[in-house]
Formats: structure tokens, C-alpha cells, sequence
């Protein structure tokens, strides 16, 4: 294959990427925008939707998009209301103090992840996707001067992943709406904005802050179960998404859900175009020296604004 | 001049904290600096400590230009500054807080005779070994200008000492301040306008960030534009 | 009695019996506590950053990683001798926490835990790139024959138990004068209020830099140890782990305390040990007590003692 449908590839592989990444990563973004602290259990959160995705899917059986449809309407809401718990019995205990919540949060990572290997066990299980139609794909060539479609072998995508593209975009339009126009996204916003003036104001400060706890975890299970069909679940597969996340939300800035959708756009592309000429590890170094060189360099774009 | 501002200037967003401010004090004088909430008193303060960054203007210590000091280094040539909100370490002893505060200018013996003297100035020598944590307000207040006076600076900067002291202390602080007076330059940041009038020899008038007016205790007191901006007021 | 002869009684009461223990203990807890020891030196270096100046680093494996490559890398692919690839260990460990330091330290509170973090995983991950010199995950030996330090064959348990010992004996002395010292000081001051620190004249970013650069030296020493008593040199050292351990040891134990880290990492040693032979799941119980701890005990089983008995405790 020439390298221009070769990158065609990339790039569509690349939005699938970035279709999750946004979900997942918004839901950190949403937690550290509003709580101002920063949950470094965020990626067992994504970890537990792919796990829970499987085990409500291989529960059900019949047709797998039924089962499947079951998973993606409960396994975020399971997963938000496991993670609003966490937030009431032990992050509102230590007052969401910045630095107790993250050792408090890495706590939470390790029993997450060692009570899944305990009782799902140390392997990868597929989940099957609801729809999987293969769509080849044209590219354009030019005989004789003129251009021509035709379509070059290999290149072809799934319809399942371009529902993935499609059903996260829906999301986060839907968080969009939510924290624009309803009565708990202005709470939240409120809150975001001054803790103390909200409190003053009579609103629940401690019921807004499980909530968004929740809901920031429950993006990222959704992300998890969109993903798993391609993707397989697996106890330790937490690691990625969360430092992606972490580069996406301080590359995007602090707690700006446009920023961060545009960050996981770029970051989901180029680590699918990326890989194409390098080592993934190598893209991981360079990226998580970035994220420390940008937090470094410029401490204002995420978490200057708490310096007193 | 011991300590001098020329043009100095600071604006927050736009906002005018402290503006184009020319201000002297003499060696040995025991200065109070006075002015409504917002006035920029202590913006001002902050400039002069390094503590805040001016938008233009110098200031000037003993002769030199200290305006892209760092803080710890403006501090080190013999400037001590106490915090308007109490911040003492906490669980340290007050002897300790004391030493740390002596020892940048000296080593071994001198560090605990001048940390002595000072607790003995403030009235806190039976304290020493009680963590500062559990001093009552008032000597968390007479700690922190201990830890000044440990410091033996030329200019000892004053942010708001009597700020929640009990009379009978606001009594023994304007006692320890005449005591020190021709010692020491002092400026004094201060609300209570009785410590002022007592305490000080010449007062400075902050308003809207601008220098409204300078003298005697006197003549403050019959300036008619100090009063409407802050005396009548307030 | 004085407050300096109780801390002698104490911390050298500690050493005597860590000593005299290597007559007494059975082979398979002679070879853990050997092991604790240079775990526990690790903890105390983490400890002058976290305890004594209030820096909480979450990358803190990069340190101990680069004790233990810059002595591993050394006599595998140098050839060099046991001392010389120690003291390879120590200078990595000094220079890699004085980049990480003068960069980090422009950060504060929750960014300097992120940017700490990141540069330890960068350096993670680089240890799996150079796979051609480090093995990556699978990691190296390091041959018995390499391992005989003028003539002691460190390989050998009774040596490799003394050898911990001294580097414990080392660490915890040197950083019993250290905080002691008027330099301990004014970290301790840095860690109460910095603010206060820098306006009573203190080049605050001048001591913070020493002090990470102390504790990445001190980490660093462990780790080239480690690497050296128990002959392997792996990936998984330089991993998230690595750098979640000593916090939790210092937590556990009683961060800014000196007889705390080994308190911590004694006994976080053994519940590991205890739970890995029922369940491979065993980072379950290092989740377990730090939830706990931040909930209910943040000031360690050393600050415990300190609270309730001795307010004295250094």
C-alpha cells in the first residue's frame, strides 16, 4: 500500500482513538475542573467498565448487541455510583485536601485493580461487538490525468468503529448540554467557580462533588465499554488511558471540557499517525516528558491558578 | 535614606494598587504607614520586601537598588518583615522559631543570646520550650516580632502587629516599639490609629494607592484630607 | 533524662538490636531483614524530602532506579568492581535528582506530585527502550564473581547481612545529625511555612534543591545496594511501584520521624510477604493501608509514639 491510504488508516484508527480518549479524558478534567483534585484511580474506573462490560455481556448471552446494549446503559451508572461512594466514604473524609486525596486515590487504584485480578482473573476476555460490518474504503488515484476511485486491499474500516466515533460524540455533546443547561450543571459550574461562594448560596457542595466524582468516573467506564469490542479487558489495562488522560487534560487546559476535547483530538490522531513511524514507547517517553516539561514550563495552563 | 521608593508602581489587572509612589525614611525613624482598607498598604509592602513584583517604579536600600532582589536576598541585607496574619511554625518550639530567625545573621553562641534577648524583649522568655502552636493568639503575634527583633535588621517592617492583641498587650507592644526607637528604622503597618499617634514619629497616608499625605502625628491629625478620606470615615 | 541521650537510647538501642538480631534469626528472616534494611535506607531518603521538608514526590523509583543501573550498567557492561559501581550508583543518583530537582521545584503542591511522577515513568520507559543495554523488563544478573567487594563475597548471607545493616547504620545516623542540624532546621521550617521561611532570609529553592537532592543521593545508594547484595537489576524497580513504596513505608512508619521509615517498611514488608503466599493479588493490602492511613492515621505509627509518649521524638 502507498502511504497515502496508509495514513488514511491511521487517522480513522487515530479518531477511534481520540473518541475514547475525549470521553475518558473529560471525566478527569470534569473531576479536577470542579473538586480540584486529581484522581489518579481514573483509569481503574475505565479498567472496571471494560471488565464489568464483559461480565454483563457474557451474562445476558443471545444476540450480542442486546447484552452489549445492557452494558452501556449499566456498567457507567454502576461504575459512577461505586465511584460517587468512594468519594463520600473516603475522599470527603480527608476535606478533598489536594495532596491526601491523591495518596488516598492511589490507594483506591490498587484495590480496584488487585480485587479484579482476585476475582476476574489475570486474563484478556473479548467482548463481541454488536455490529461489525466491514467497510472498505476508496482512495483516489490518477490514470491517465483523470482521477479514479478504486479501493486499494486492506483498506477498510468496521462499522462498529464508526459507531464508536459517533456514540462518544453524542456524549459529550449530551455532557455539554448537561453542564450548560440544566440545574446540576450550573450547581457544578457554581461550584467549580468558588467553593466557598457556593457553599454560602446553600448549595450541596459535599451531594455536588459525589456527583461529579461520579460522573467523571462514569465517562470513563462508557469509554471503557466502547472500546472493549476492539479492545479486550484486562485487569491491568488502566495504565494507558490514565496517563493519556493526564496529558490530554493538561495539554487542554484545567478543567475546559472544549479544550480538552480539541487536546484528545490531536493527542488521539497523532498517537495513531505517530506509531506508524515510531516505537510506542518511544511516543510515550516524549509524551510524558511533555506533560512534565508543560507543567514545569507553564504552571498557569493547569494548576497554576491553586498557587496561594 | 535607609529605604527609599521611586515612581513605584503595581497594578493588578488593570487595577491601580499602588501608583507612582515616591516615599523616604530616614535611618533611626520609627515610621507608621496608615490608609483604608484597599489602600495598597500592603501591596506596598510586598514591593518594598520583594514579596510582589512592581509594574515599574525602583526601590532603593541603603544606597542600592534592591528592586530585582529576591525576597530572601533583600531580607539578608537587613530588612526583617513580620506577617499580618500570624504564621509562626507551628510545631517548632518558640525557641527554635526564634533561632532560625537569628541564625542568617550569626553562628553559634550569638544565635541563642539574641534569640534570648529578643523572647526577653516580647516578654515570652518563659515560653521557650512550649511548641508555638500552643501559644495563645496575642503571643503568636509577640512570637512573630520576636522572630523580627532576632533578626537585629536595620529597617524591622511591621505588618499590622497589634491586630488582635488585648489591650494590656497593645499597651506593651507601644512600649517595646519607643524602647526601640533610634535602635532601629521601624515601619509600621497599622489600623489602630491611638498605637499610631503614640507609637510613631512621622506617618505616612495611603489612599487609592497613592501617597495622600506625610508628617508629624500632629499634623495628620489636622489635615482635612486625611479625615475625609479616612479619619471621618472610619 | 535529656532529650539527646532518650534519641541515643533510642536510635542506637535499634542499631544494637538489628545487629545482635544476625546471630539469633532464622535463615529466611535473616535474609528479610537484610532485604528491609536496604528497603528501609531507600524509605529514608524518601523521608528527608517528604518528612522533614514537605515535598511529596510520587517519582521518587527514578532515584533508587538510577543507584541501581548506574552500578548494574557498570559492572556488566564496564566491568567495573563492586566499589567503583557503587559509587557510579551514588553519582547517578546525584545528578538525576539534580535535573529532576531544578526542573520539579518550579512546581508546587499537586504539580510537583504529577511532574515527579511523569519524569519517573519517562525514565521507566526508558529503561524498556534501552532494552539492548538493560534486558527492559527481563533485567540482568549480577554474577556472584562480581559481586566480591575487597574480598568480601557480598553474595554470601551473614556479609549481605551486614552490608544492609551499615548502609542502614549510615543512613540513619547521617540523617539523625542532619535534621538535628541547623540546616534540618530550616527544611523543617520550609515544610511548616515556606512563605515564612523565605521572608526570614532563606534561599528556600537553594535548600529544597539540596533536599531533594539528599534524599535522591540517599535513594540512590539503596537501590545501587540492593542491586548489588541480591545480584538482579530490573525494570520493575524504576516502575510506579517502586516510587508508591517508600511513601507508604514513610506513612506507615511515621513520615518525619527517623526510626519510621524502617517501622514501616518492617512491617509493610511482612504483610506483603504474609499475603503473597495466600494471593497474587497482594498490592491489595498496600491499597488497603494507604486508604486507611490517609483516613485515620496520617501521622504514622512513629507519630503515634510521638503524640502519646514522647513529644521529643526526632
Amino acid at each position: 500500500m502507498e502511504i497515502g491510504p496508509y495514513l488514511m488508516l491511521a487517522s480513522l484508527e487515530g479518531a477511534v482513538t481520540a473518541a475514547v480518549l475525549a470521553l475518558t479524558a473529560v471525566g478527569l478534567s470534569l473531576v479536577f475542573g470542579v473538586m480540584r483534585v486529581v484522581n489518579v484511580a481514573h483509569g481503574e474506573f475505565f479498567m472496571l467498565g471494560a471488565v464489568l462490560a464483559w461480565w454483563v455481556t457474557s451474562l445476558i448471552g443471545g444476540h450480542p448487541a442486546l447484552g452489549f446494549a445492557v452494558a452501556l446503559l449499566s456498567v457507567p451508572v454502576l461504575v459512577g455510583l461505586l465511584a460517587a461512594a468512594a468519594d463520600m466514604t473516603v475522599l470527603k473524609r480527608v476535606s478533598h485536601d489536594p495532596e491526601r486525596t491523591i495518596v488516598a486515590t492511589i490507594g483506591i487504584l490498587y484495590i480496584l485493580q488487585q480485587v479484579t485480578l482476585m476475582t476476574y482473573g489475570p486474563d484478556a476476555r473479548p467482548v463481541v461487538p454488536p455490529f461489525n460490518a466491514r467497510l472498505a474504503l476508496p482512495w483516489v488515484e490518477f490514470v491517465g490525468g483523470r482521477p479514479q476511485l478504486y479501493w486499494p486491499w486492506g483498506l477498510s474500516t468496521t462499522s462498529y468503529k464508526l459507531a464508536v466515533i459517533g456514540a462518544a460524540t453524542l456524549v459529550l455533546i449530551g455532557v455539554w448540554l448537561g453542564m450548560t443547561r440544566t440545574r446540576a450543571g450550573l450547581l457544578m459550574r457554581a461550584t467549580q467557580m468558588d467553593r466557598d461562594m457556593a457553599l454560602a448560596f446553600g448549595i450541596p457542595v459535599e451531594r455536588v462533588y459525589a456527583l461529579v466524582f461520579g460522573l467523571g468516573a462514569g465517562l470513563a467506564a462508557m469509554a471503557a465499554v466502547l472500546i472493549v469490542p476492539i479492545q479486550q479487558a484486562h485487569y491491568l489495562m488502566g495504565g494507558d488511558p490514565l496517563l493519556l488522560s493526564f496529558i490530554v487534560v493538561i495539554i487542554g487546559g484545567l478543567g475546559s471540557l472544549p479544550g480538552t476535547v480539541v487536546a484528545a483530538i490531536l493527542i488521539g490522531l497523532s498517537d495513531g499517525i505517530i506509531s506508524v513511524f515510531f516505537s510506542p514507547t518511544l511516543a510515550k517517553i516524549l509524551a510524558t516528558l511533555l506533560v512534565a516539561l508543560v507543567l514545569v514550563f507553564r504552571p498557569q495552563g493547569l494548576f497554576g491558578e491553586r498557587r496561594t | 535614606m535607609l529605604l527609599s521608593t521611586r515612581g513605584l508602581s503595581k497594578q493588578f489587572a488593570g487595577l491601580h494598587a499602588v501608583e507612582n509612589v515616591d516615599f523616604d525614611l530616614p535611618e533611626g525613624q520609627v515610621h507608621a504607614l496608615i490608609g483604608p482598607n484597599g489602600a495598597g498598604k500592603t501591596t506596598f509592602v510586598g514591593l518594598l520586601c520583594g514579596r510582589i513584583a512592581p509594574t515599574s517604579g525602583s526601590v532603593w536600600f541603603d544606597g542600592r537598588d534592591i528592586s530585582h532582589l529576591p525576597a530572601h536576598k533583600r531580607i539578608n541585607l537587613g530588612i526583617a518583615y513580620t506577617f499580618q496574619i500570624t504564621s509562626v511554625f507551628a510545631n517548632l518550639s518558640v525557641a527554635e522559631n526564634v533561632e532560625l530567625a537569628a541564625r542568617r545573621g550569626m553562628r553559634g553562641r550569638a544565635v541563642q543570646r539574641a534569640s534570648q534577648q529578643a523572647l526577653a524583649q516580647v516578654g515570652l522568655a518563659d515560653r521557650q520550650e512550649q511548641n508555638a502552636g500552643y501559644l495563645s493568639y496575642g503571643h503568636q503575634r509577640l512570637l512573630e516580632i520576636a522572630m523580627g527583633l532576632a533578626q537585629q535588621p536595620r529597617l524591622l517592617i511591621l505588618d499590622e502587629p497589634t491586630q488582635g492583641l488585648a489591650d494590656r498587650e497593645v499597651e506593651g507592644f507601644i512600649e517595646l516599639v519607643r524602647g526601640l526607637a533610634g535602635a532601629m528604622t521601624i515601619l509600621l503597618i497599622e489600623h489602630n490609629m491611638p498605637v499610631v499617634m503614640r507609637a510613631a514619629e512621622q506617618i505616612t497616608v495611603l489612599n487609592s494607592g497613592r501617597i495622600l499625605a506625610q508628617g508629624s502625628p500632629g499634623d495628620i491629625r489636622a489635615d482635612r484630607a486625611v479625615q475625609s478620606a479616612y479619619l471621618g470615615t472610619g | 533524662m535529656s532529650e539527646g541521650l532518650k534519641s541515643a537510647l533510642v536510635h542506637g538501642g535499634l542499631l544494637v538490636v538489628l545487629f545482635g538480631l544476625q546471630f539469633v534469626l532464622p535463615a529466611y528472616h535473616h535474609g528479610n531483614l537484610a532485604r528491609i534494611m536496604v528497603l528501609a535506607s531507600y524509605a529514608i531518603g524518601f523521608n528527608v524530602l517528604f518528612g522533614y521538608t514537605g515535598l511529596l514526590s510520587l517519582g521518587h523509583a527514578l532515584f533508587f532506579a538510577a543507584g541501581m543501573y548506574g552500578m548494574g550498567l557498570s559492572v556488566e557492561h564496564l566491568g567495573a568492581a563492586p566499589a567503583p559501581a557503587l559509587l557510579a550508583g551514588v553519582v547517578a543518583g546525584l545528578l538525576v535528582s539534580g535535573v529532576i530537582g531544578v526542573l520539579a521545584l518550579r512546581t508546587s503542591g499537586v504539580a510537583f506530585m504529577i511532574v515527579t511522577l511523569m519524569f519517573a515513568q519517562a525514565g521507566y520507559l526508558t529503561v524498556l527502550y534501552a532494552g539492548a543495554y538493560t534486558r527492559g523488563d527481563e533485567g540482568f544478573v549480577v554474577q556472584q564473581a562480581q559481586r566480591v567487594m575487597m574480598g568480601v563475597d557480598l553474595s554470601d548471607p551473614s556479609h549481605r547481612y551486614f552490608a544492609g545493616f551499615t548502609l542502614f547504620a549510615i543512613c540513619l545516623i547521617a540523617t539523625l545529625w542532619l535534621v538535628r542540624s541547623p540546616f534540618g532546621k530550616v527544611l523543617i521550617a520550609i515544610r511548616e511555612n515556606e512563605d515564612r521561611a523565605t521572608m526570614l532570609g532563606y534561599d528556600v529553592f537553594a535548600r529544597k534543591l539540596a533536599a531533594v537532592m539528599i534524599s535522591g543521593t540517599i535513594s540512590a545508594m539503596a537501590g545501587a545496594v540492593y542491586g548489588l547484595l541480591f545480584g538482579y537489576v530490573g525494570a520493575s524497580f524504576a516502575s510506579v511501584q517502586y516510587s508508591i513504596f517508600p511513601l507508604l513505608w514513610v506513612l506507615l512508619g511515621g513520615a518525619g520521624t527517623i526510626v519510621g521509615p524502617f517501622i514501616g517498611t518492617l512491617f509493610m514488608f511482612y504483610l506483603i510477604d504474609l499475603s503473597s503466599q495466600v494471593t497474587t493479588a497482594y498490592m491489595l493490602i498496600a491499597g488497603i493501608v494507604l486508604v486507611a492511613l490517609t483516613l485515620f492515621a496520617p501521622q504514622g505509627l512513629a507519630g503515634m509514639l510521638r503524640k502519646r509518649i514522647w513529644r521529643g521524638l526526632p
